[in-house]
């Protein structure tokens, strides 16, 4: 017995033995089983993944019993998942496999999740505050086309940054009006912000190119190039646009913002109890317009990397976003309404973007497919299948002062 | 709201506690002026928006004038059945367009009487749509009524199972049916790219490459009623999607089911120590809210449509249940003011789509954004039942007291 107490009390063998560490661990085991099948590591024998997806089932059932139980269970999901894929993997073709995971699709990866990394932090700070933003596909499609504008008209991307940062602002600032002070239901007020997104940028596409692709020759925004990284890493991280590295600091600024500030623990306690932070004198009002107003800035320059990002090349083509506002939405809810957690969920989304694109050579209905991933897994996510998420406590309701 | 609290001051709406009691203040409020007002206010917006870029009040006037005459309104000053007369072919193709713009609305409006935002309109028409497509295409040859009939029903089941989804999980693990519902759109979205893609099980078979579905057996049509058959011609689905704004009257307030699903709208905590299941009517009121929407995508199918293209409808895929929503705030969620708010948008859409197709003033590609622009402005107001009230009440007191002093206190204050 005492031997047990002993081994106890040593703090690194108890902490790996929360189930916490347990069951996280089995979720990245999951995934790994599946990573072993496919480049840079491609192990050709089934043995590898399922021995690996073992384990983290293993680690699963474990974490099941010792009381976190939709952990454990999520570790399960993943081994057996990684599994099938690893499974799955080892069948297809050597050099199918060698096209399919190479370096551009990690760049692909980065390069689809730049702007809904950008969408969803600015959902979360909205979200955070207690204001609902249904409205960031409207705000990402605002910046998309007057990004364009600006950069063609100003003749610098830069000025475009921030003509379109400007543009999404202006129009979170009406939809903060609508949804703070007149109270109107935000689901409504987002709403209707999305089809004045469609109308305006549609109107004055036409009103100022009429219909016509925007010219050649605009300014761009620009890649970061790293040289000397070797092929691998060169390949999937050497050419990235300016934004993408713009949001890897933006996840880290706001999460340092929101949960290491004064600021922060004011846009929380706004959103989660308005009465009690008015009571101690924190202006809810004014809280809840800046985040409304940083969400339309942030999704505007989402959207301006659609249509000025190595995607876009300086076109806009009329509701360009497609749906990408609301994978962003999606983002910050399978997140659970954390920087971290967003940024993830945009990189997973990213990664089903960007195996579709890849897997379009193949076959067009896998593809095809594989673009309901995120939509399927943000269901999941919210029915609390896989570890619950909790929305801030008065998200969406609109707060009178007394 | 959940704040306890002393009552907010008596200017102010009273806290109402779900969308559905806030819409109800409303309705007592403002009656039919508030939603005539708003539509005012995004006319005239608009209207300076057009005025503004185009530097002339005057061509303003003339676009409006253009979308009136194009939606075939106008037809009323001489009616006639005569296709070859233009406003009266203008109207049946607004009326075409009306059709599966009542269906929807009622859909957002029959979750919204249950305290419920069914966003998803556009995801269960596509249900309903391919459902209808499948089974027409494949049934070929069947007795045209029963074939109809069986679609129809198939599909609206479908789409009525596929809103349930949202239902449940709202009513068993509390999930938000406006995040369910989005998410609900846009899977059914890329099935539907995918089943119609190359390859997709519903996808032509005479063409391996063509992203379009087969077309449905003649067996399967709706009958035109007006118009030439198989040319954009008005079909009899009209006449169901009527049927079912009457159907949508009797349920809601003709029957227990009705009753018990208005009373989770106004207060779920008051109806629930009522002895009303709140559960089951979540699930209930969406399935039947999707089992409209999911009409109007087979009616679209039987009717007009006959095959699926991806982002190829008369009315796009973005569009269709979100219009619903405007259409139904628009018509305070009633049977009737749904149906006129229906009529509003189809003759907006096809009015500006056609009547500024040929403008003599404007590029008539503007025409369809600024249809858009007008149906964002009219959701904005419709939604800001504050500004409303305000506006309201604050034209009651500059008008002078009237002569009997009738006025209760407690009216006099609000």
């Amino acid at each position: 017995m005492s031997a047990w107490a002993a081994r106890l009390e040593n703090p690194l063998s108890a902490r790996l033995r929360e189930p916490t560490t347990t069951g996280f661990l089995g979720i990245v085991l999951g995934a790994f089983a599946a990573f072993l099948a496919i480049p840079p590591i491609e192990a050709r024998t089934v043995t590898w993944p399922i021995l690996v997806g073992i384990v983290a089932a293993m680690l699963g059932i474990w974490t099941v019993t010792r009381g976190r139980r939709r952990l454990g269970w999520g570790a399960v999901a993943a081994g057996i998942l990684g599994i099938g894929l690893g499974i799955l993997a080892t069948r297809s073709s050597s050099s199918n496999l060698g096209a399919t995971f190479d370096s551009t699709l990690v760049a692909q990866t980065l390069s689809f999740a730049t702007p809904l990394v950008f969408g969803a932090v600015g959902g979360m700070f909205s979200e955070r505050s207690g204001v609902v933003n249904i409205g960031l596909e409207g705000m990402m499609l605002m910046g998309a086309f007057w990004g364009v504008y600006g950069a063609d008209k100003g003749g610098s991307w830069a000025i475009g940054l921030l003509v379109a940062a400007g543009v999404g602002g202006l129009l979170a600032l009406v939809y903060a009006f609508f949804a703070i002070h007149l109270r109107s239901d935000q689901i409504v007020g987002g709403t209707a912000i999305n089809f004045l997104a469609v109308g305006i940028t549609g109107y004055f596409f036409v009103q100022l190119y009429h219909n016509n692709p925007i010219p050649n020759g605009v300014s761009l925004l620009p890649n970061v190039h790293i040289a000397g990284l070797g092929n691998f890493l060169e390949g999937s991280v050497g050419d990235l646009s300016v934004l993408t590295w713009a949001a890897l600091v933006l996840v880290i600024a706001a999460y340092v913002v929101l949960f290491k500030t004064p600021i922060g623990l004011r846009i929380r306690a706004c959103g989660e109890h308005p009465r009690a932070a008015d009571t101690v004198g924190i202006n809810v009002y004014a809280v809840r317009y800046g985040c409304v107003v940083l969400s339309g800035v942030l999704a505007a320059i989402g959207g301006i990397y659609l249509s000025e990002g190595p995607q876009g090349n300086g076109t806009f083509l009329f509701n360009m976003t497609n749906g990408r506002g609301f994978i962003a939405l999606a983002a910050m809810i399978f997140g659970n309404w954390r920087p971290a957690g967003a940024a993830a969920a945009a990189l997973l989304f990213g990664f089903s973007s960007a195996l579709a694109l890849k897997l379009q050579v193949y076959s067009q209905s896998a593809g095809t497919l594989f673009q309901i991933l995120p939509y399927v897994l943000t269901l999941i996510a919210v029915a609390g299948v896989i570890g619950r998420t909790v929305a801030p406590a008065a998200d969406g309701k609109p707060y009178a002062k007394q | 709201m959940t704040d306890p609290g002393p009552s907010p001051p008596p200017e102010a709406a009273p806290a109402a506690t779900t969308f559905a009691g806030k819409l109800a203040l409303k309705q007592r409020a403002g009656g039919i002026i508030v939603p005539l007002v708003t539509v005012i206010f995004a006319f005239v917006m608009s209207g300076i928006i057009v005025a503004a870029t185009q530097h002339s009040v005057h061509t303003a006037l003339v676009v409006f004038k253009e979308i009136f005459d194009g939606s075939g309104l106008n037809w009323i000053a001489h009616p006639t059945t005569n296709l070859f007369n233009t406003s009266a072919y203008n109207l049946s193709q607004t009326l075409l367009q009306t059709t599966p713009l009542i269906l929807t609305g009622l859909a957002v409006a029959f979750a919204f009487r249950c305290g419920m935002f069914n966003i998803g309109g556009n995801g269960q028409y596509l249900v309903g749509l391919l459902v209808a497509n499948w089974l027409g295409v494949d049934l070929a040859g069947l007795n045209p009524f029963v074939h109809v009939l069986l679609c129809i029903v198939a599909g609206t089941l479908a789409a009525a199972a596929y809103a349930g989804i949202a239902g449940v999980l709202k009513a068993t693990v509390g999930a938000h049916e406006v995040i369910t519902t989005i998410m609900l759109n846009w899977i059914a979205y890329w099935t539907a790219s995918w089943l119609v893609g190359a390859g997709g099980p519903l996808q032509i078979s005479n063409n391996p490459t063509d992203p379009v579905s087969n077309q449905v057996s003649p067996s399967a049509r709706l009958p035109d009623f007006w118009g030439v058959q198989g040319f954009q011609g008005l079909h009899v689905g009209l006449f169901i999607s009527l049927a079912a704004v009457v159907v949508f009257w009797v349920l809601l307030n003709r029957t227990t089911l009705g009753y018990e699903v208005r009373a989770v709208g106004f207060n779920p905590d008051a109806a629930a120590y009522g002895g009303i299941s709140v559960r089951k009517n979540y699930i209930r009121a969406m399935a039947i809210s999707g089992a409209f929407a999911g009409l109007a995508g087979t009616l679209d199918m039987l009717g007009g449509a006959q095959n699926y293209q991806i982002g190829q409808l008369d009315i796009p895929f973005i569009q269709v249940g979100f219009i619903g929503i405007a259409v139904a705030l628009l018509g305070r969620n009633t049977a009737l003011g749904t149906l006129l708010g229906a009529l509003l948008f189809g003759g907006l859409l096809y009015g500006s789509f056609h009547g500024l197709g040929s403008s003599s003033v404007i590029d008539p590609t503007l025409a369809t954004n600024l249809t858009y622009i007008i149906q964002g402005l009219v959701v904005l107001f419709i939604g800001a039942d504050i500004l409303i009230l305000y506006i309201w009440n604050s034209r009651k007191k500059l008008r002078p007291p009237t002569a009997g002093k009738t006025a209760k206190p407690a009216e006099a204050a609000s």
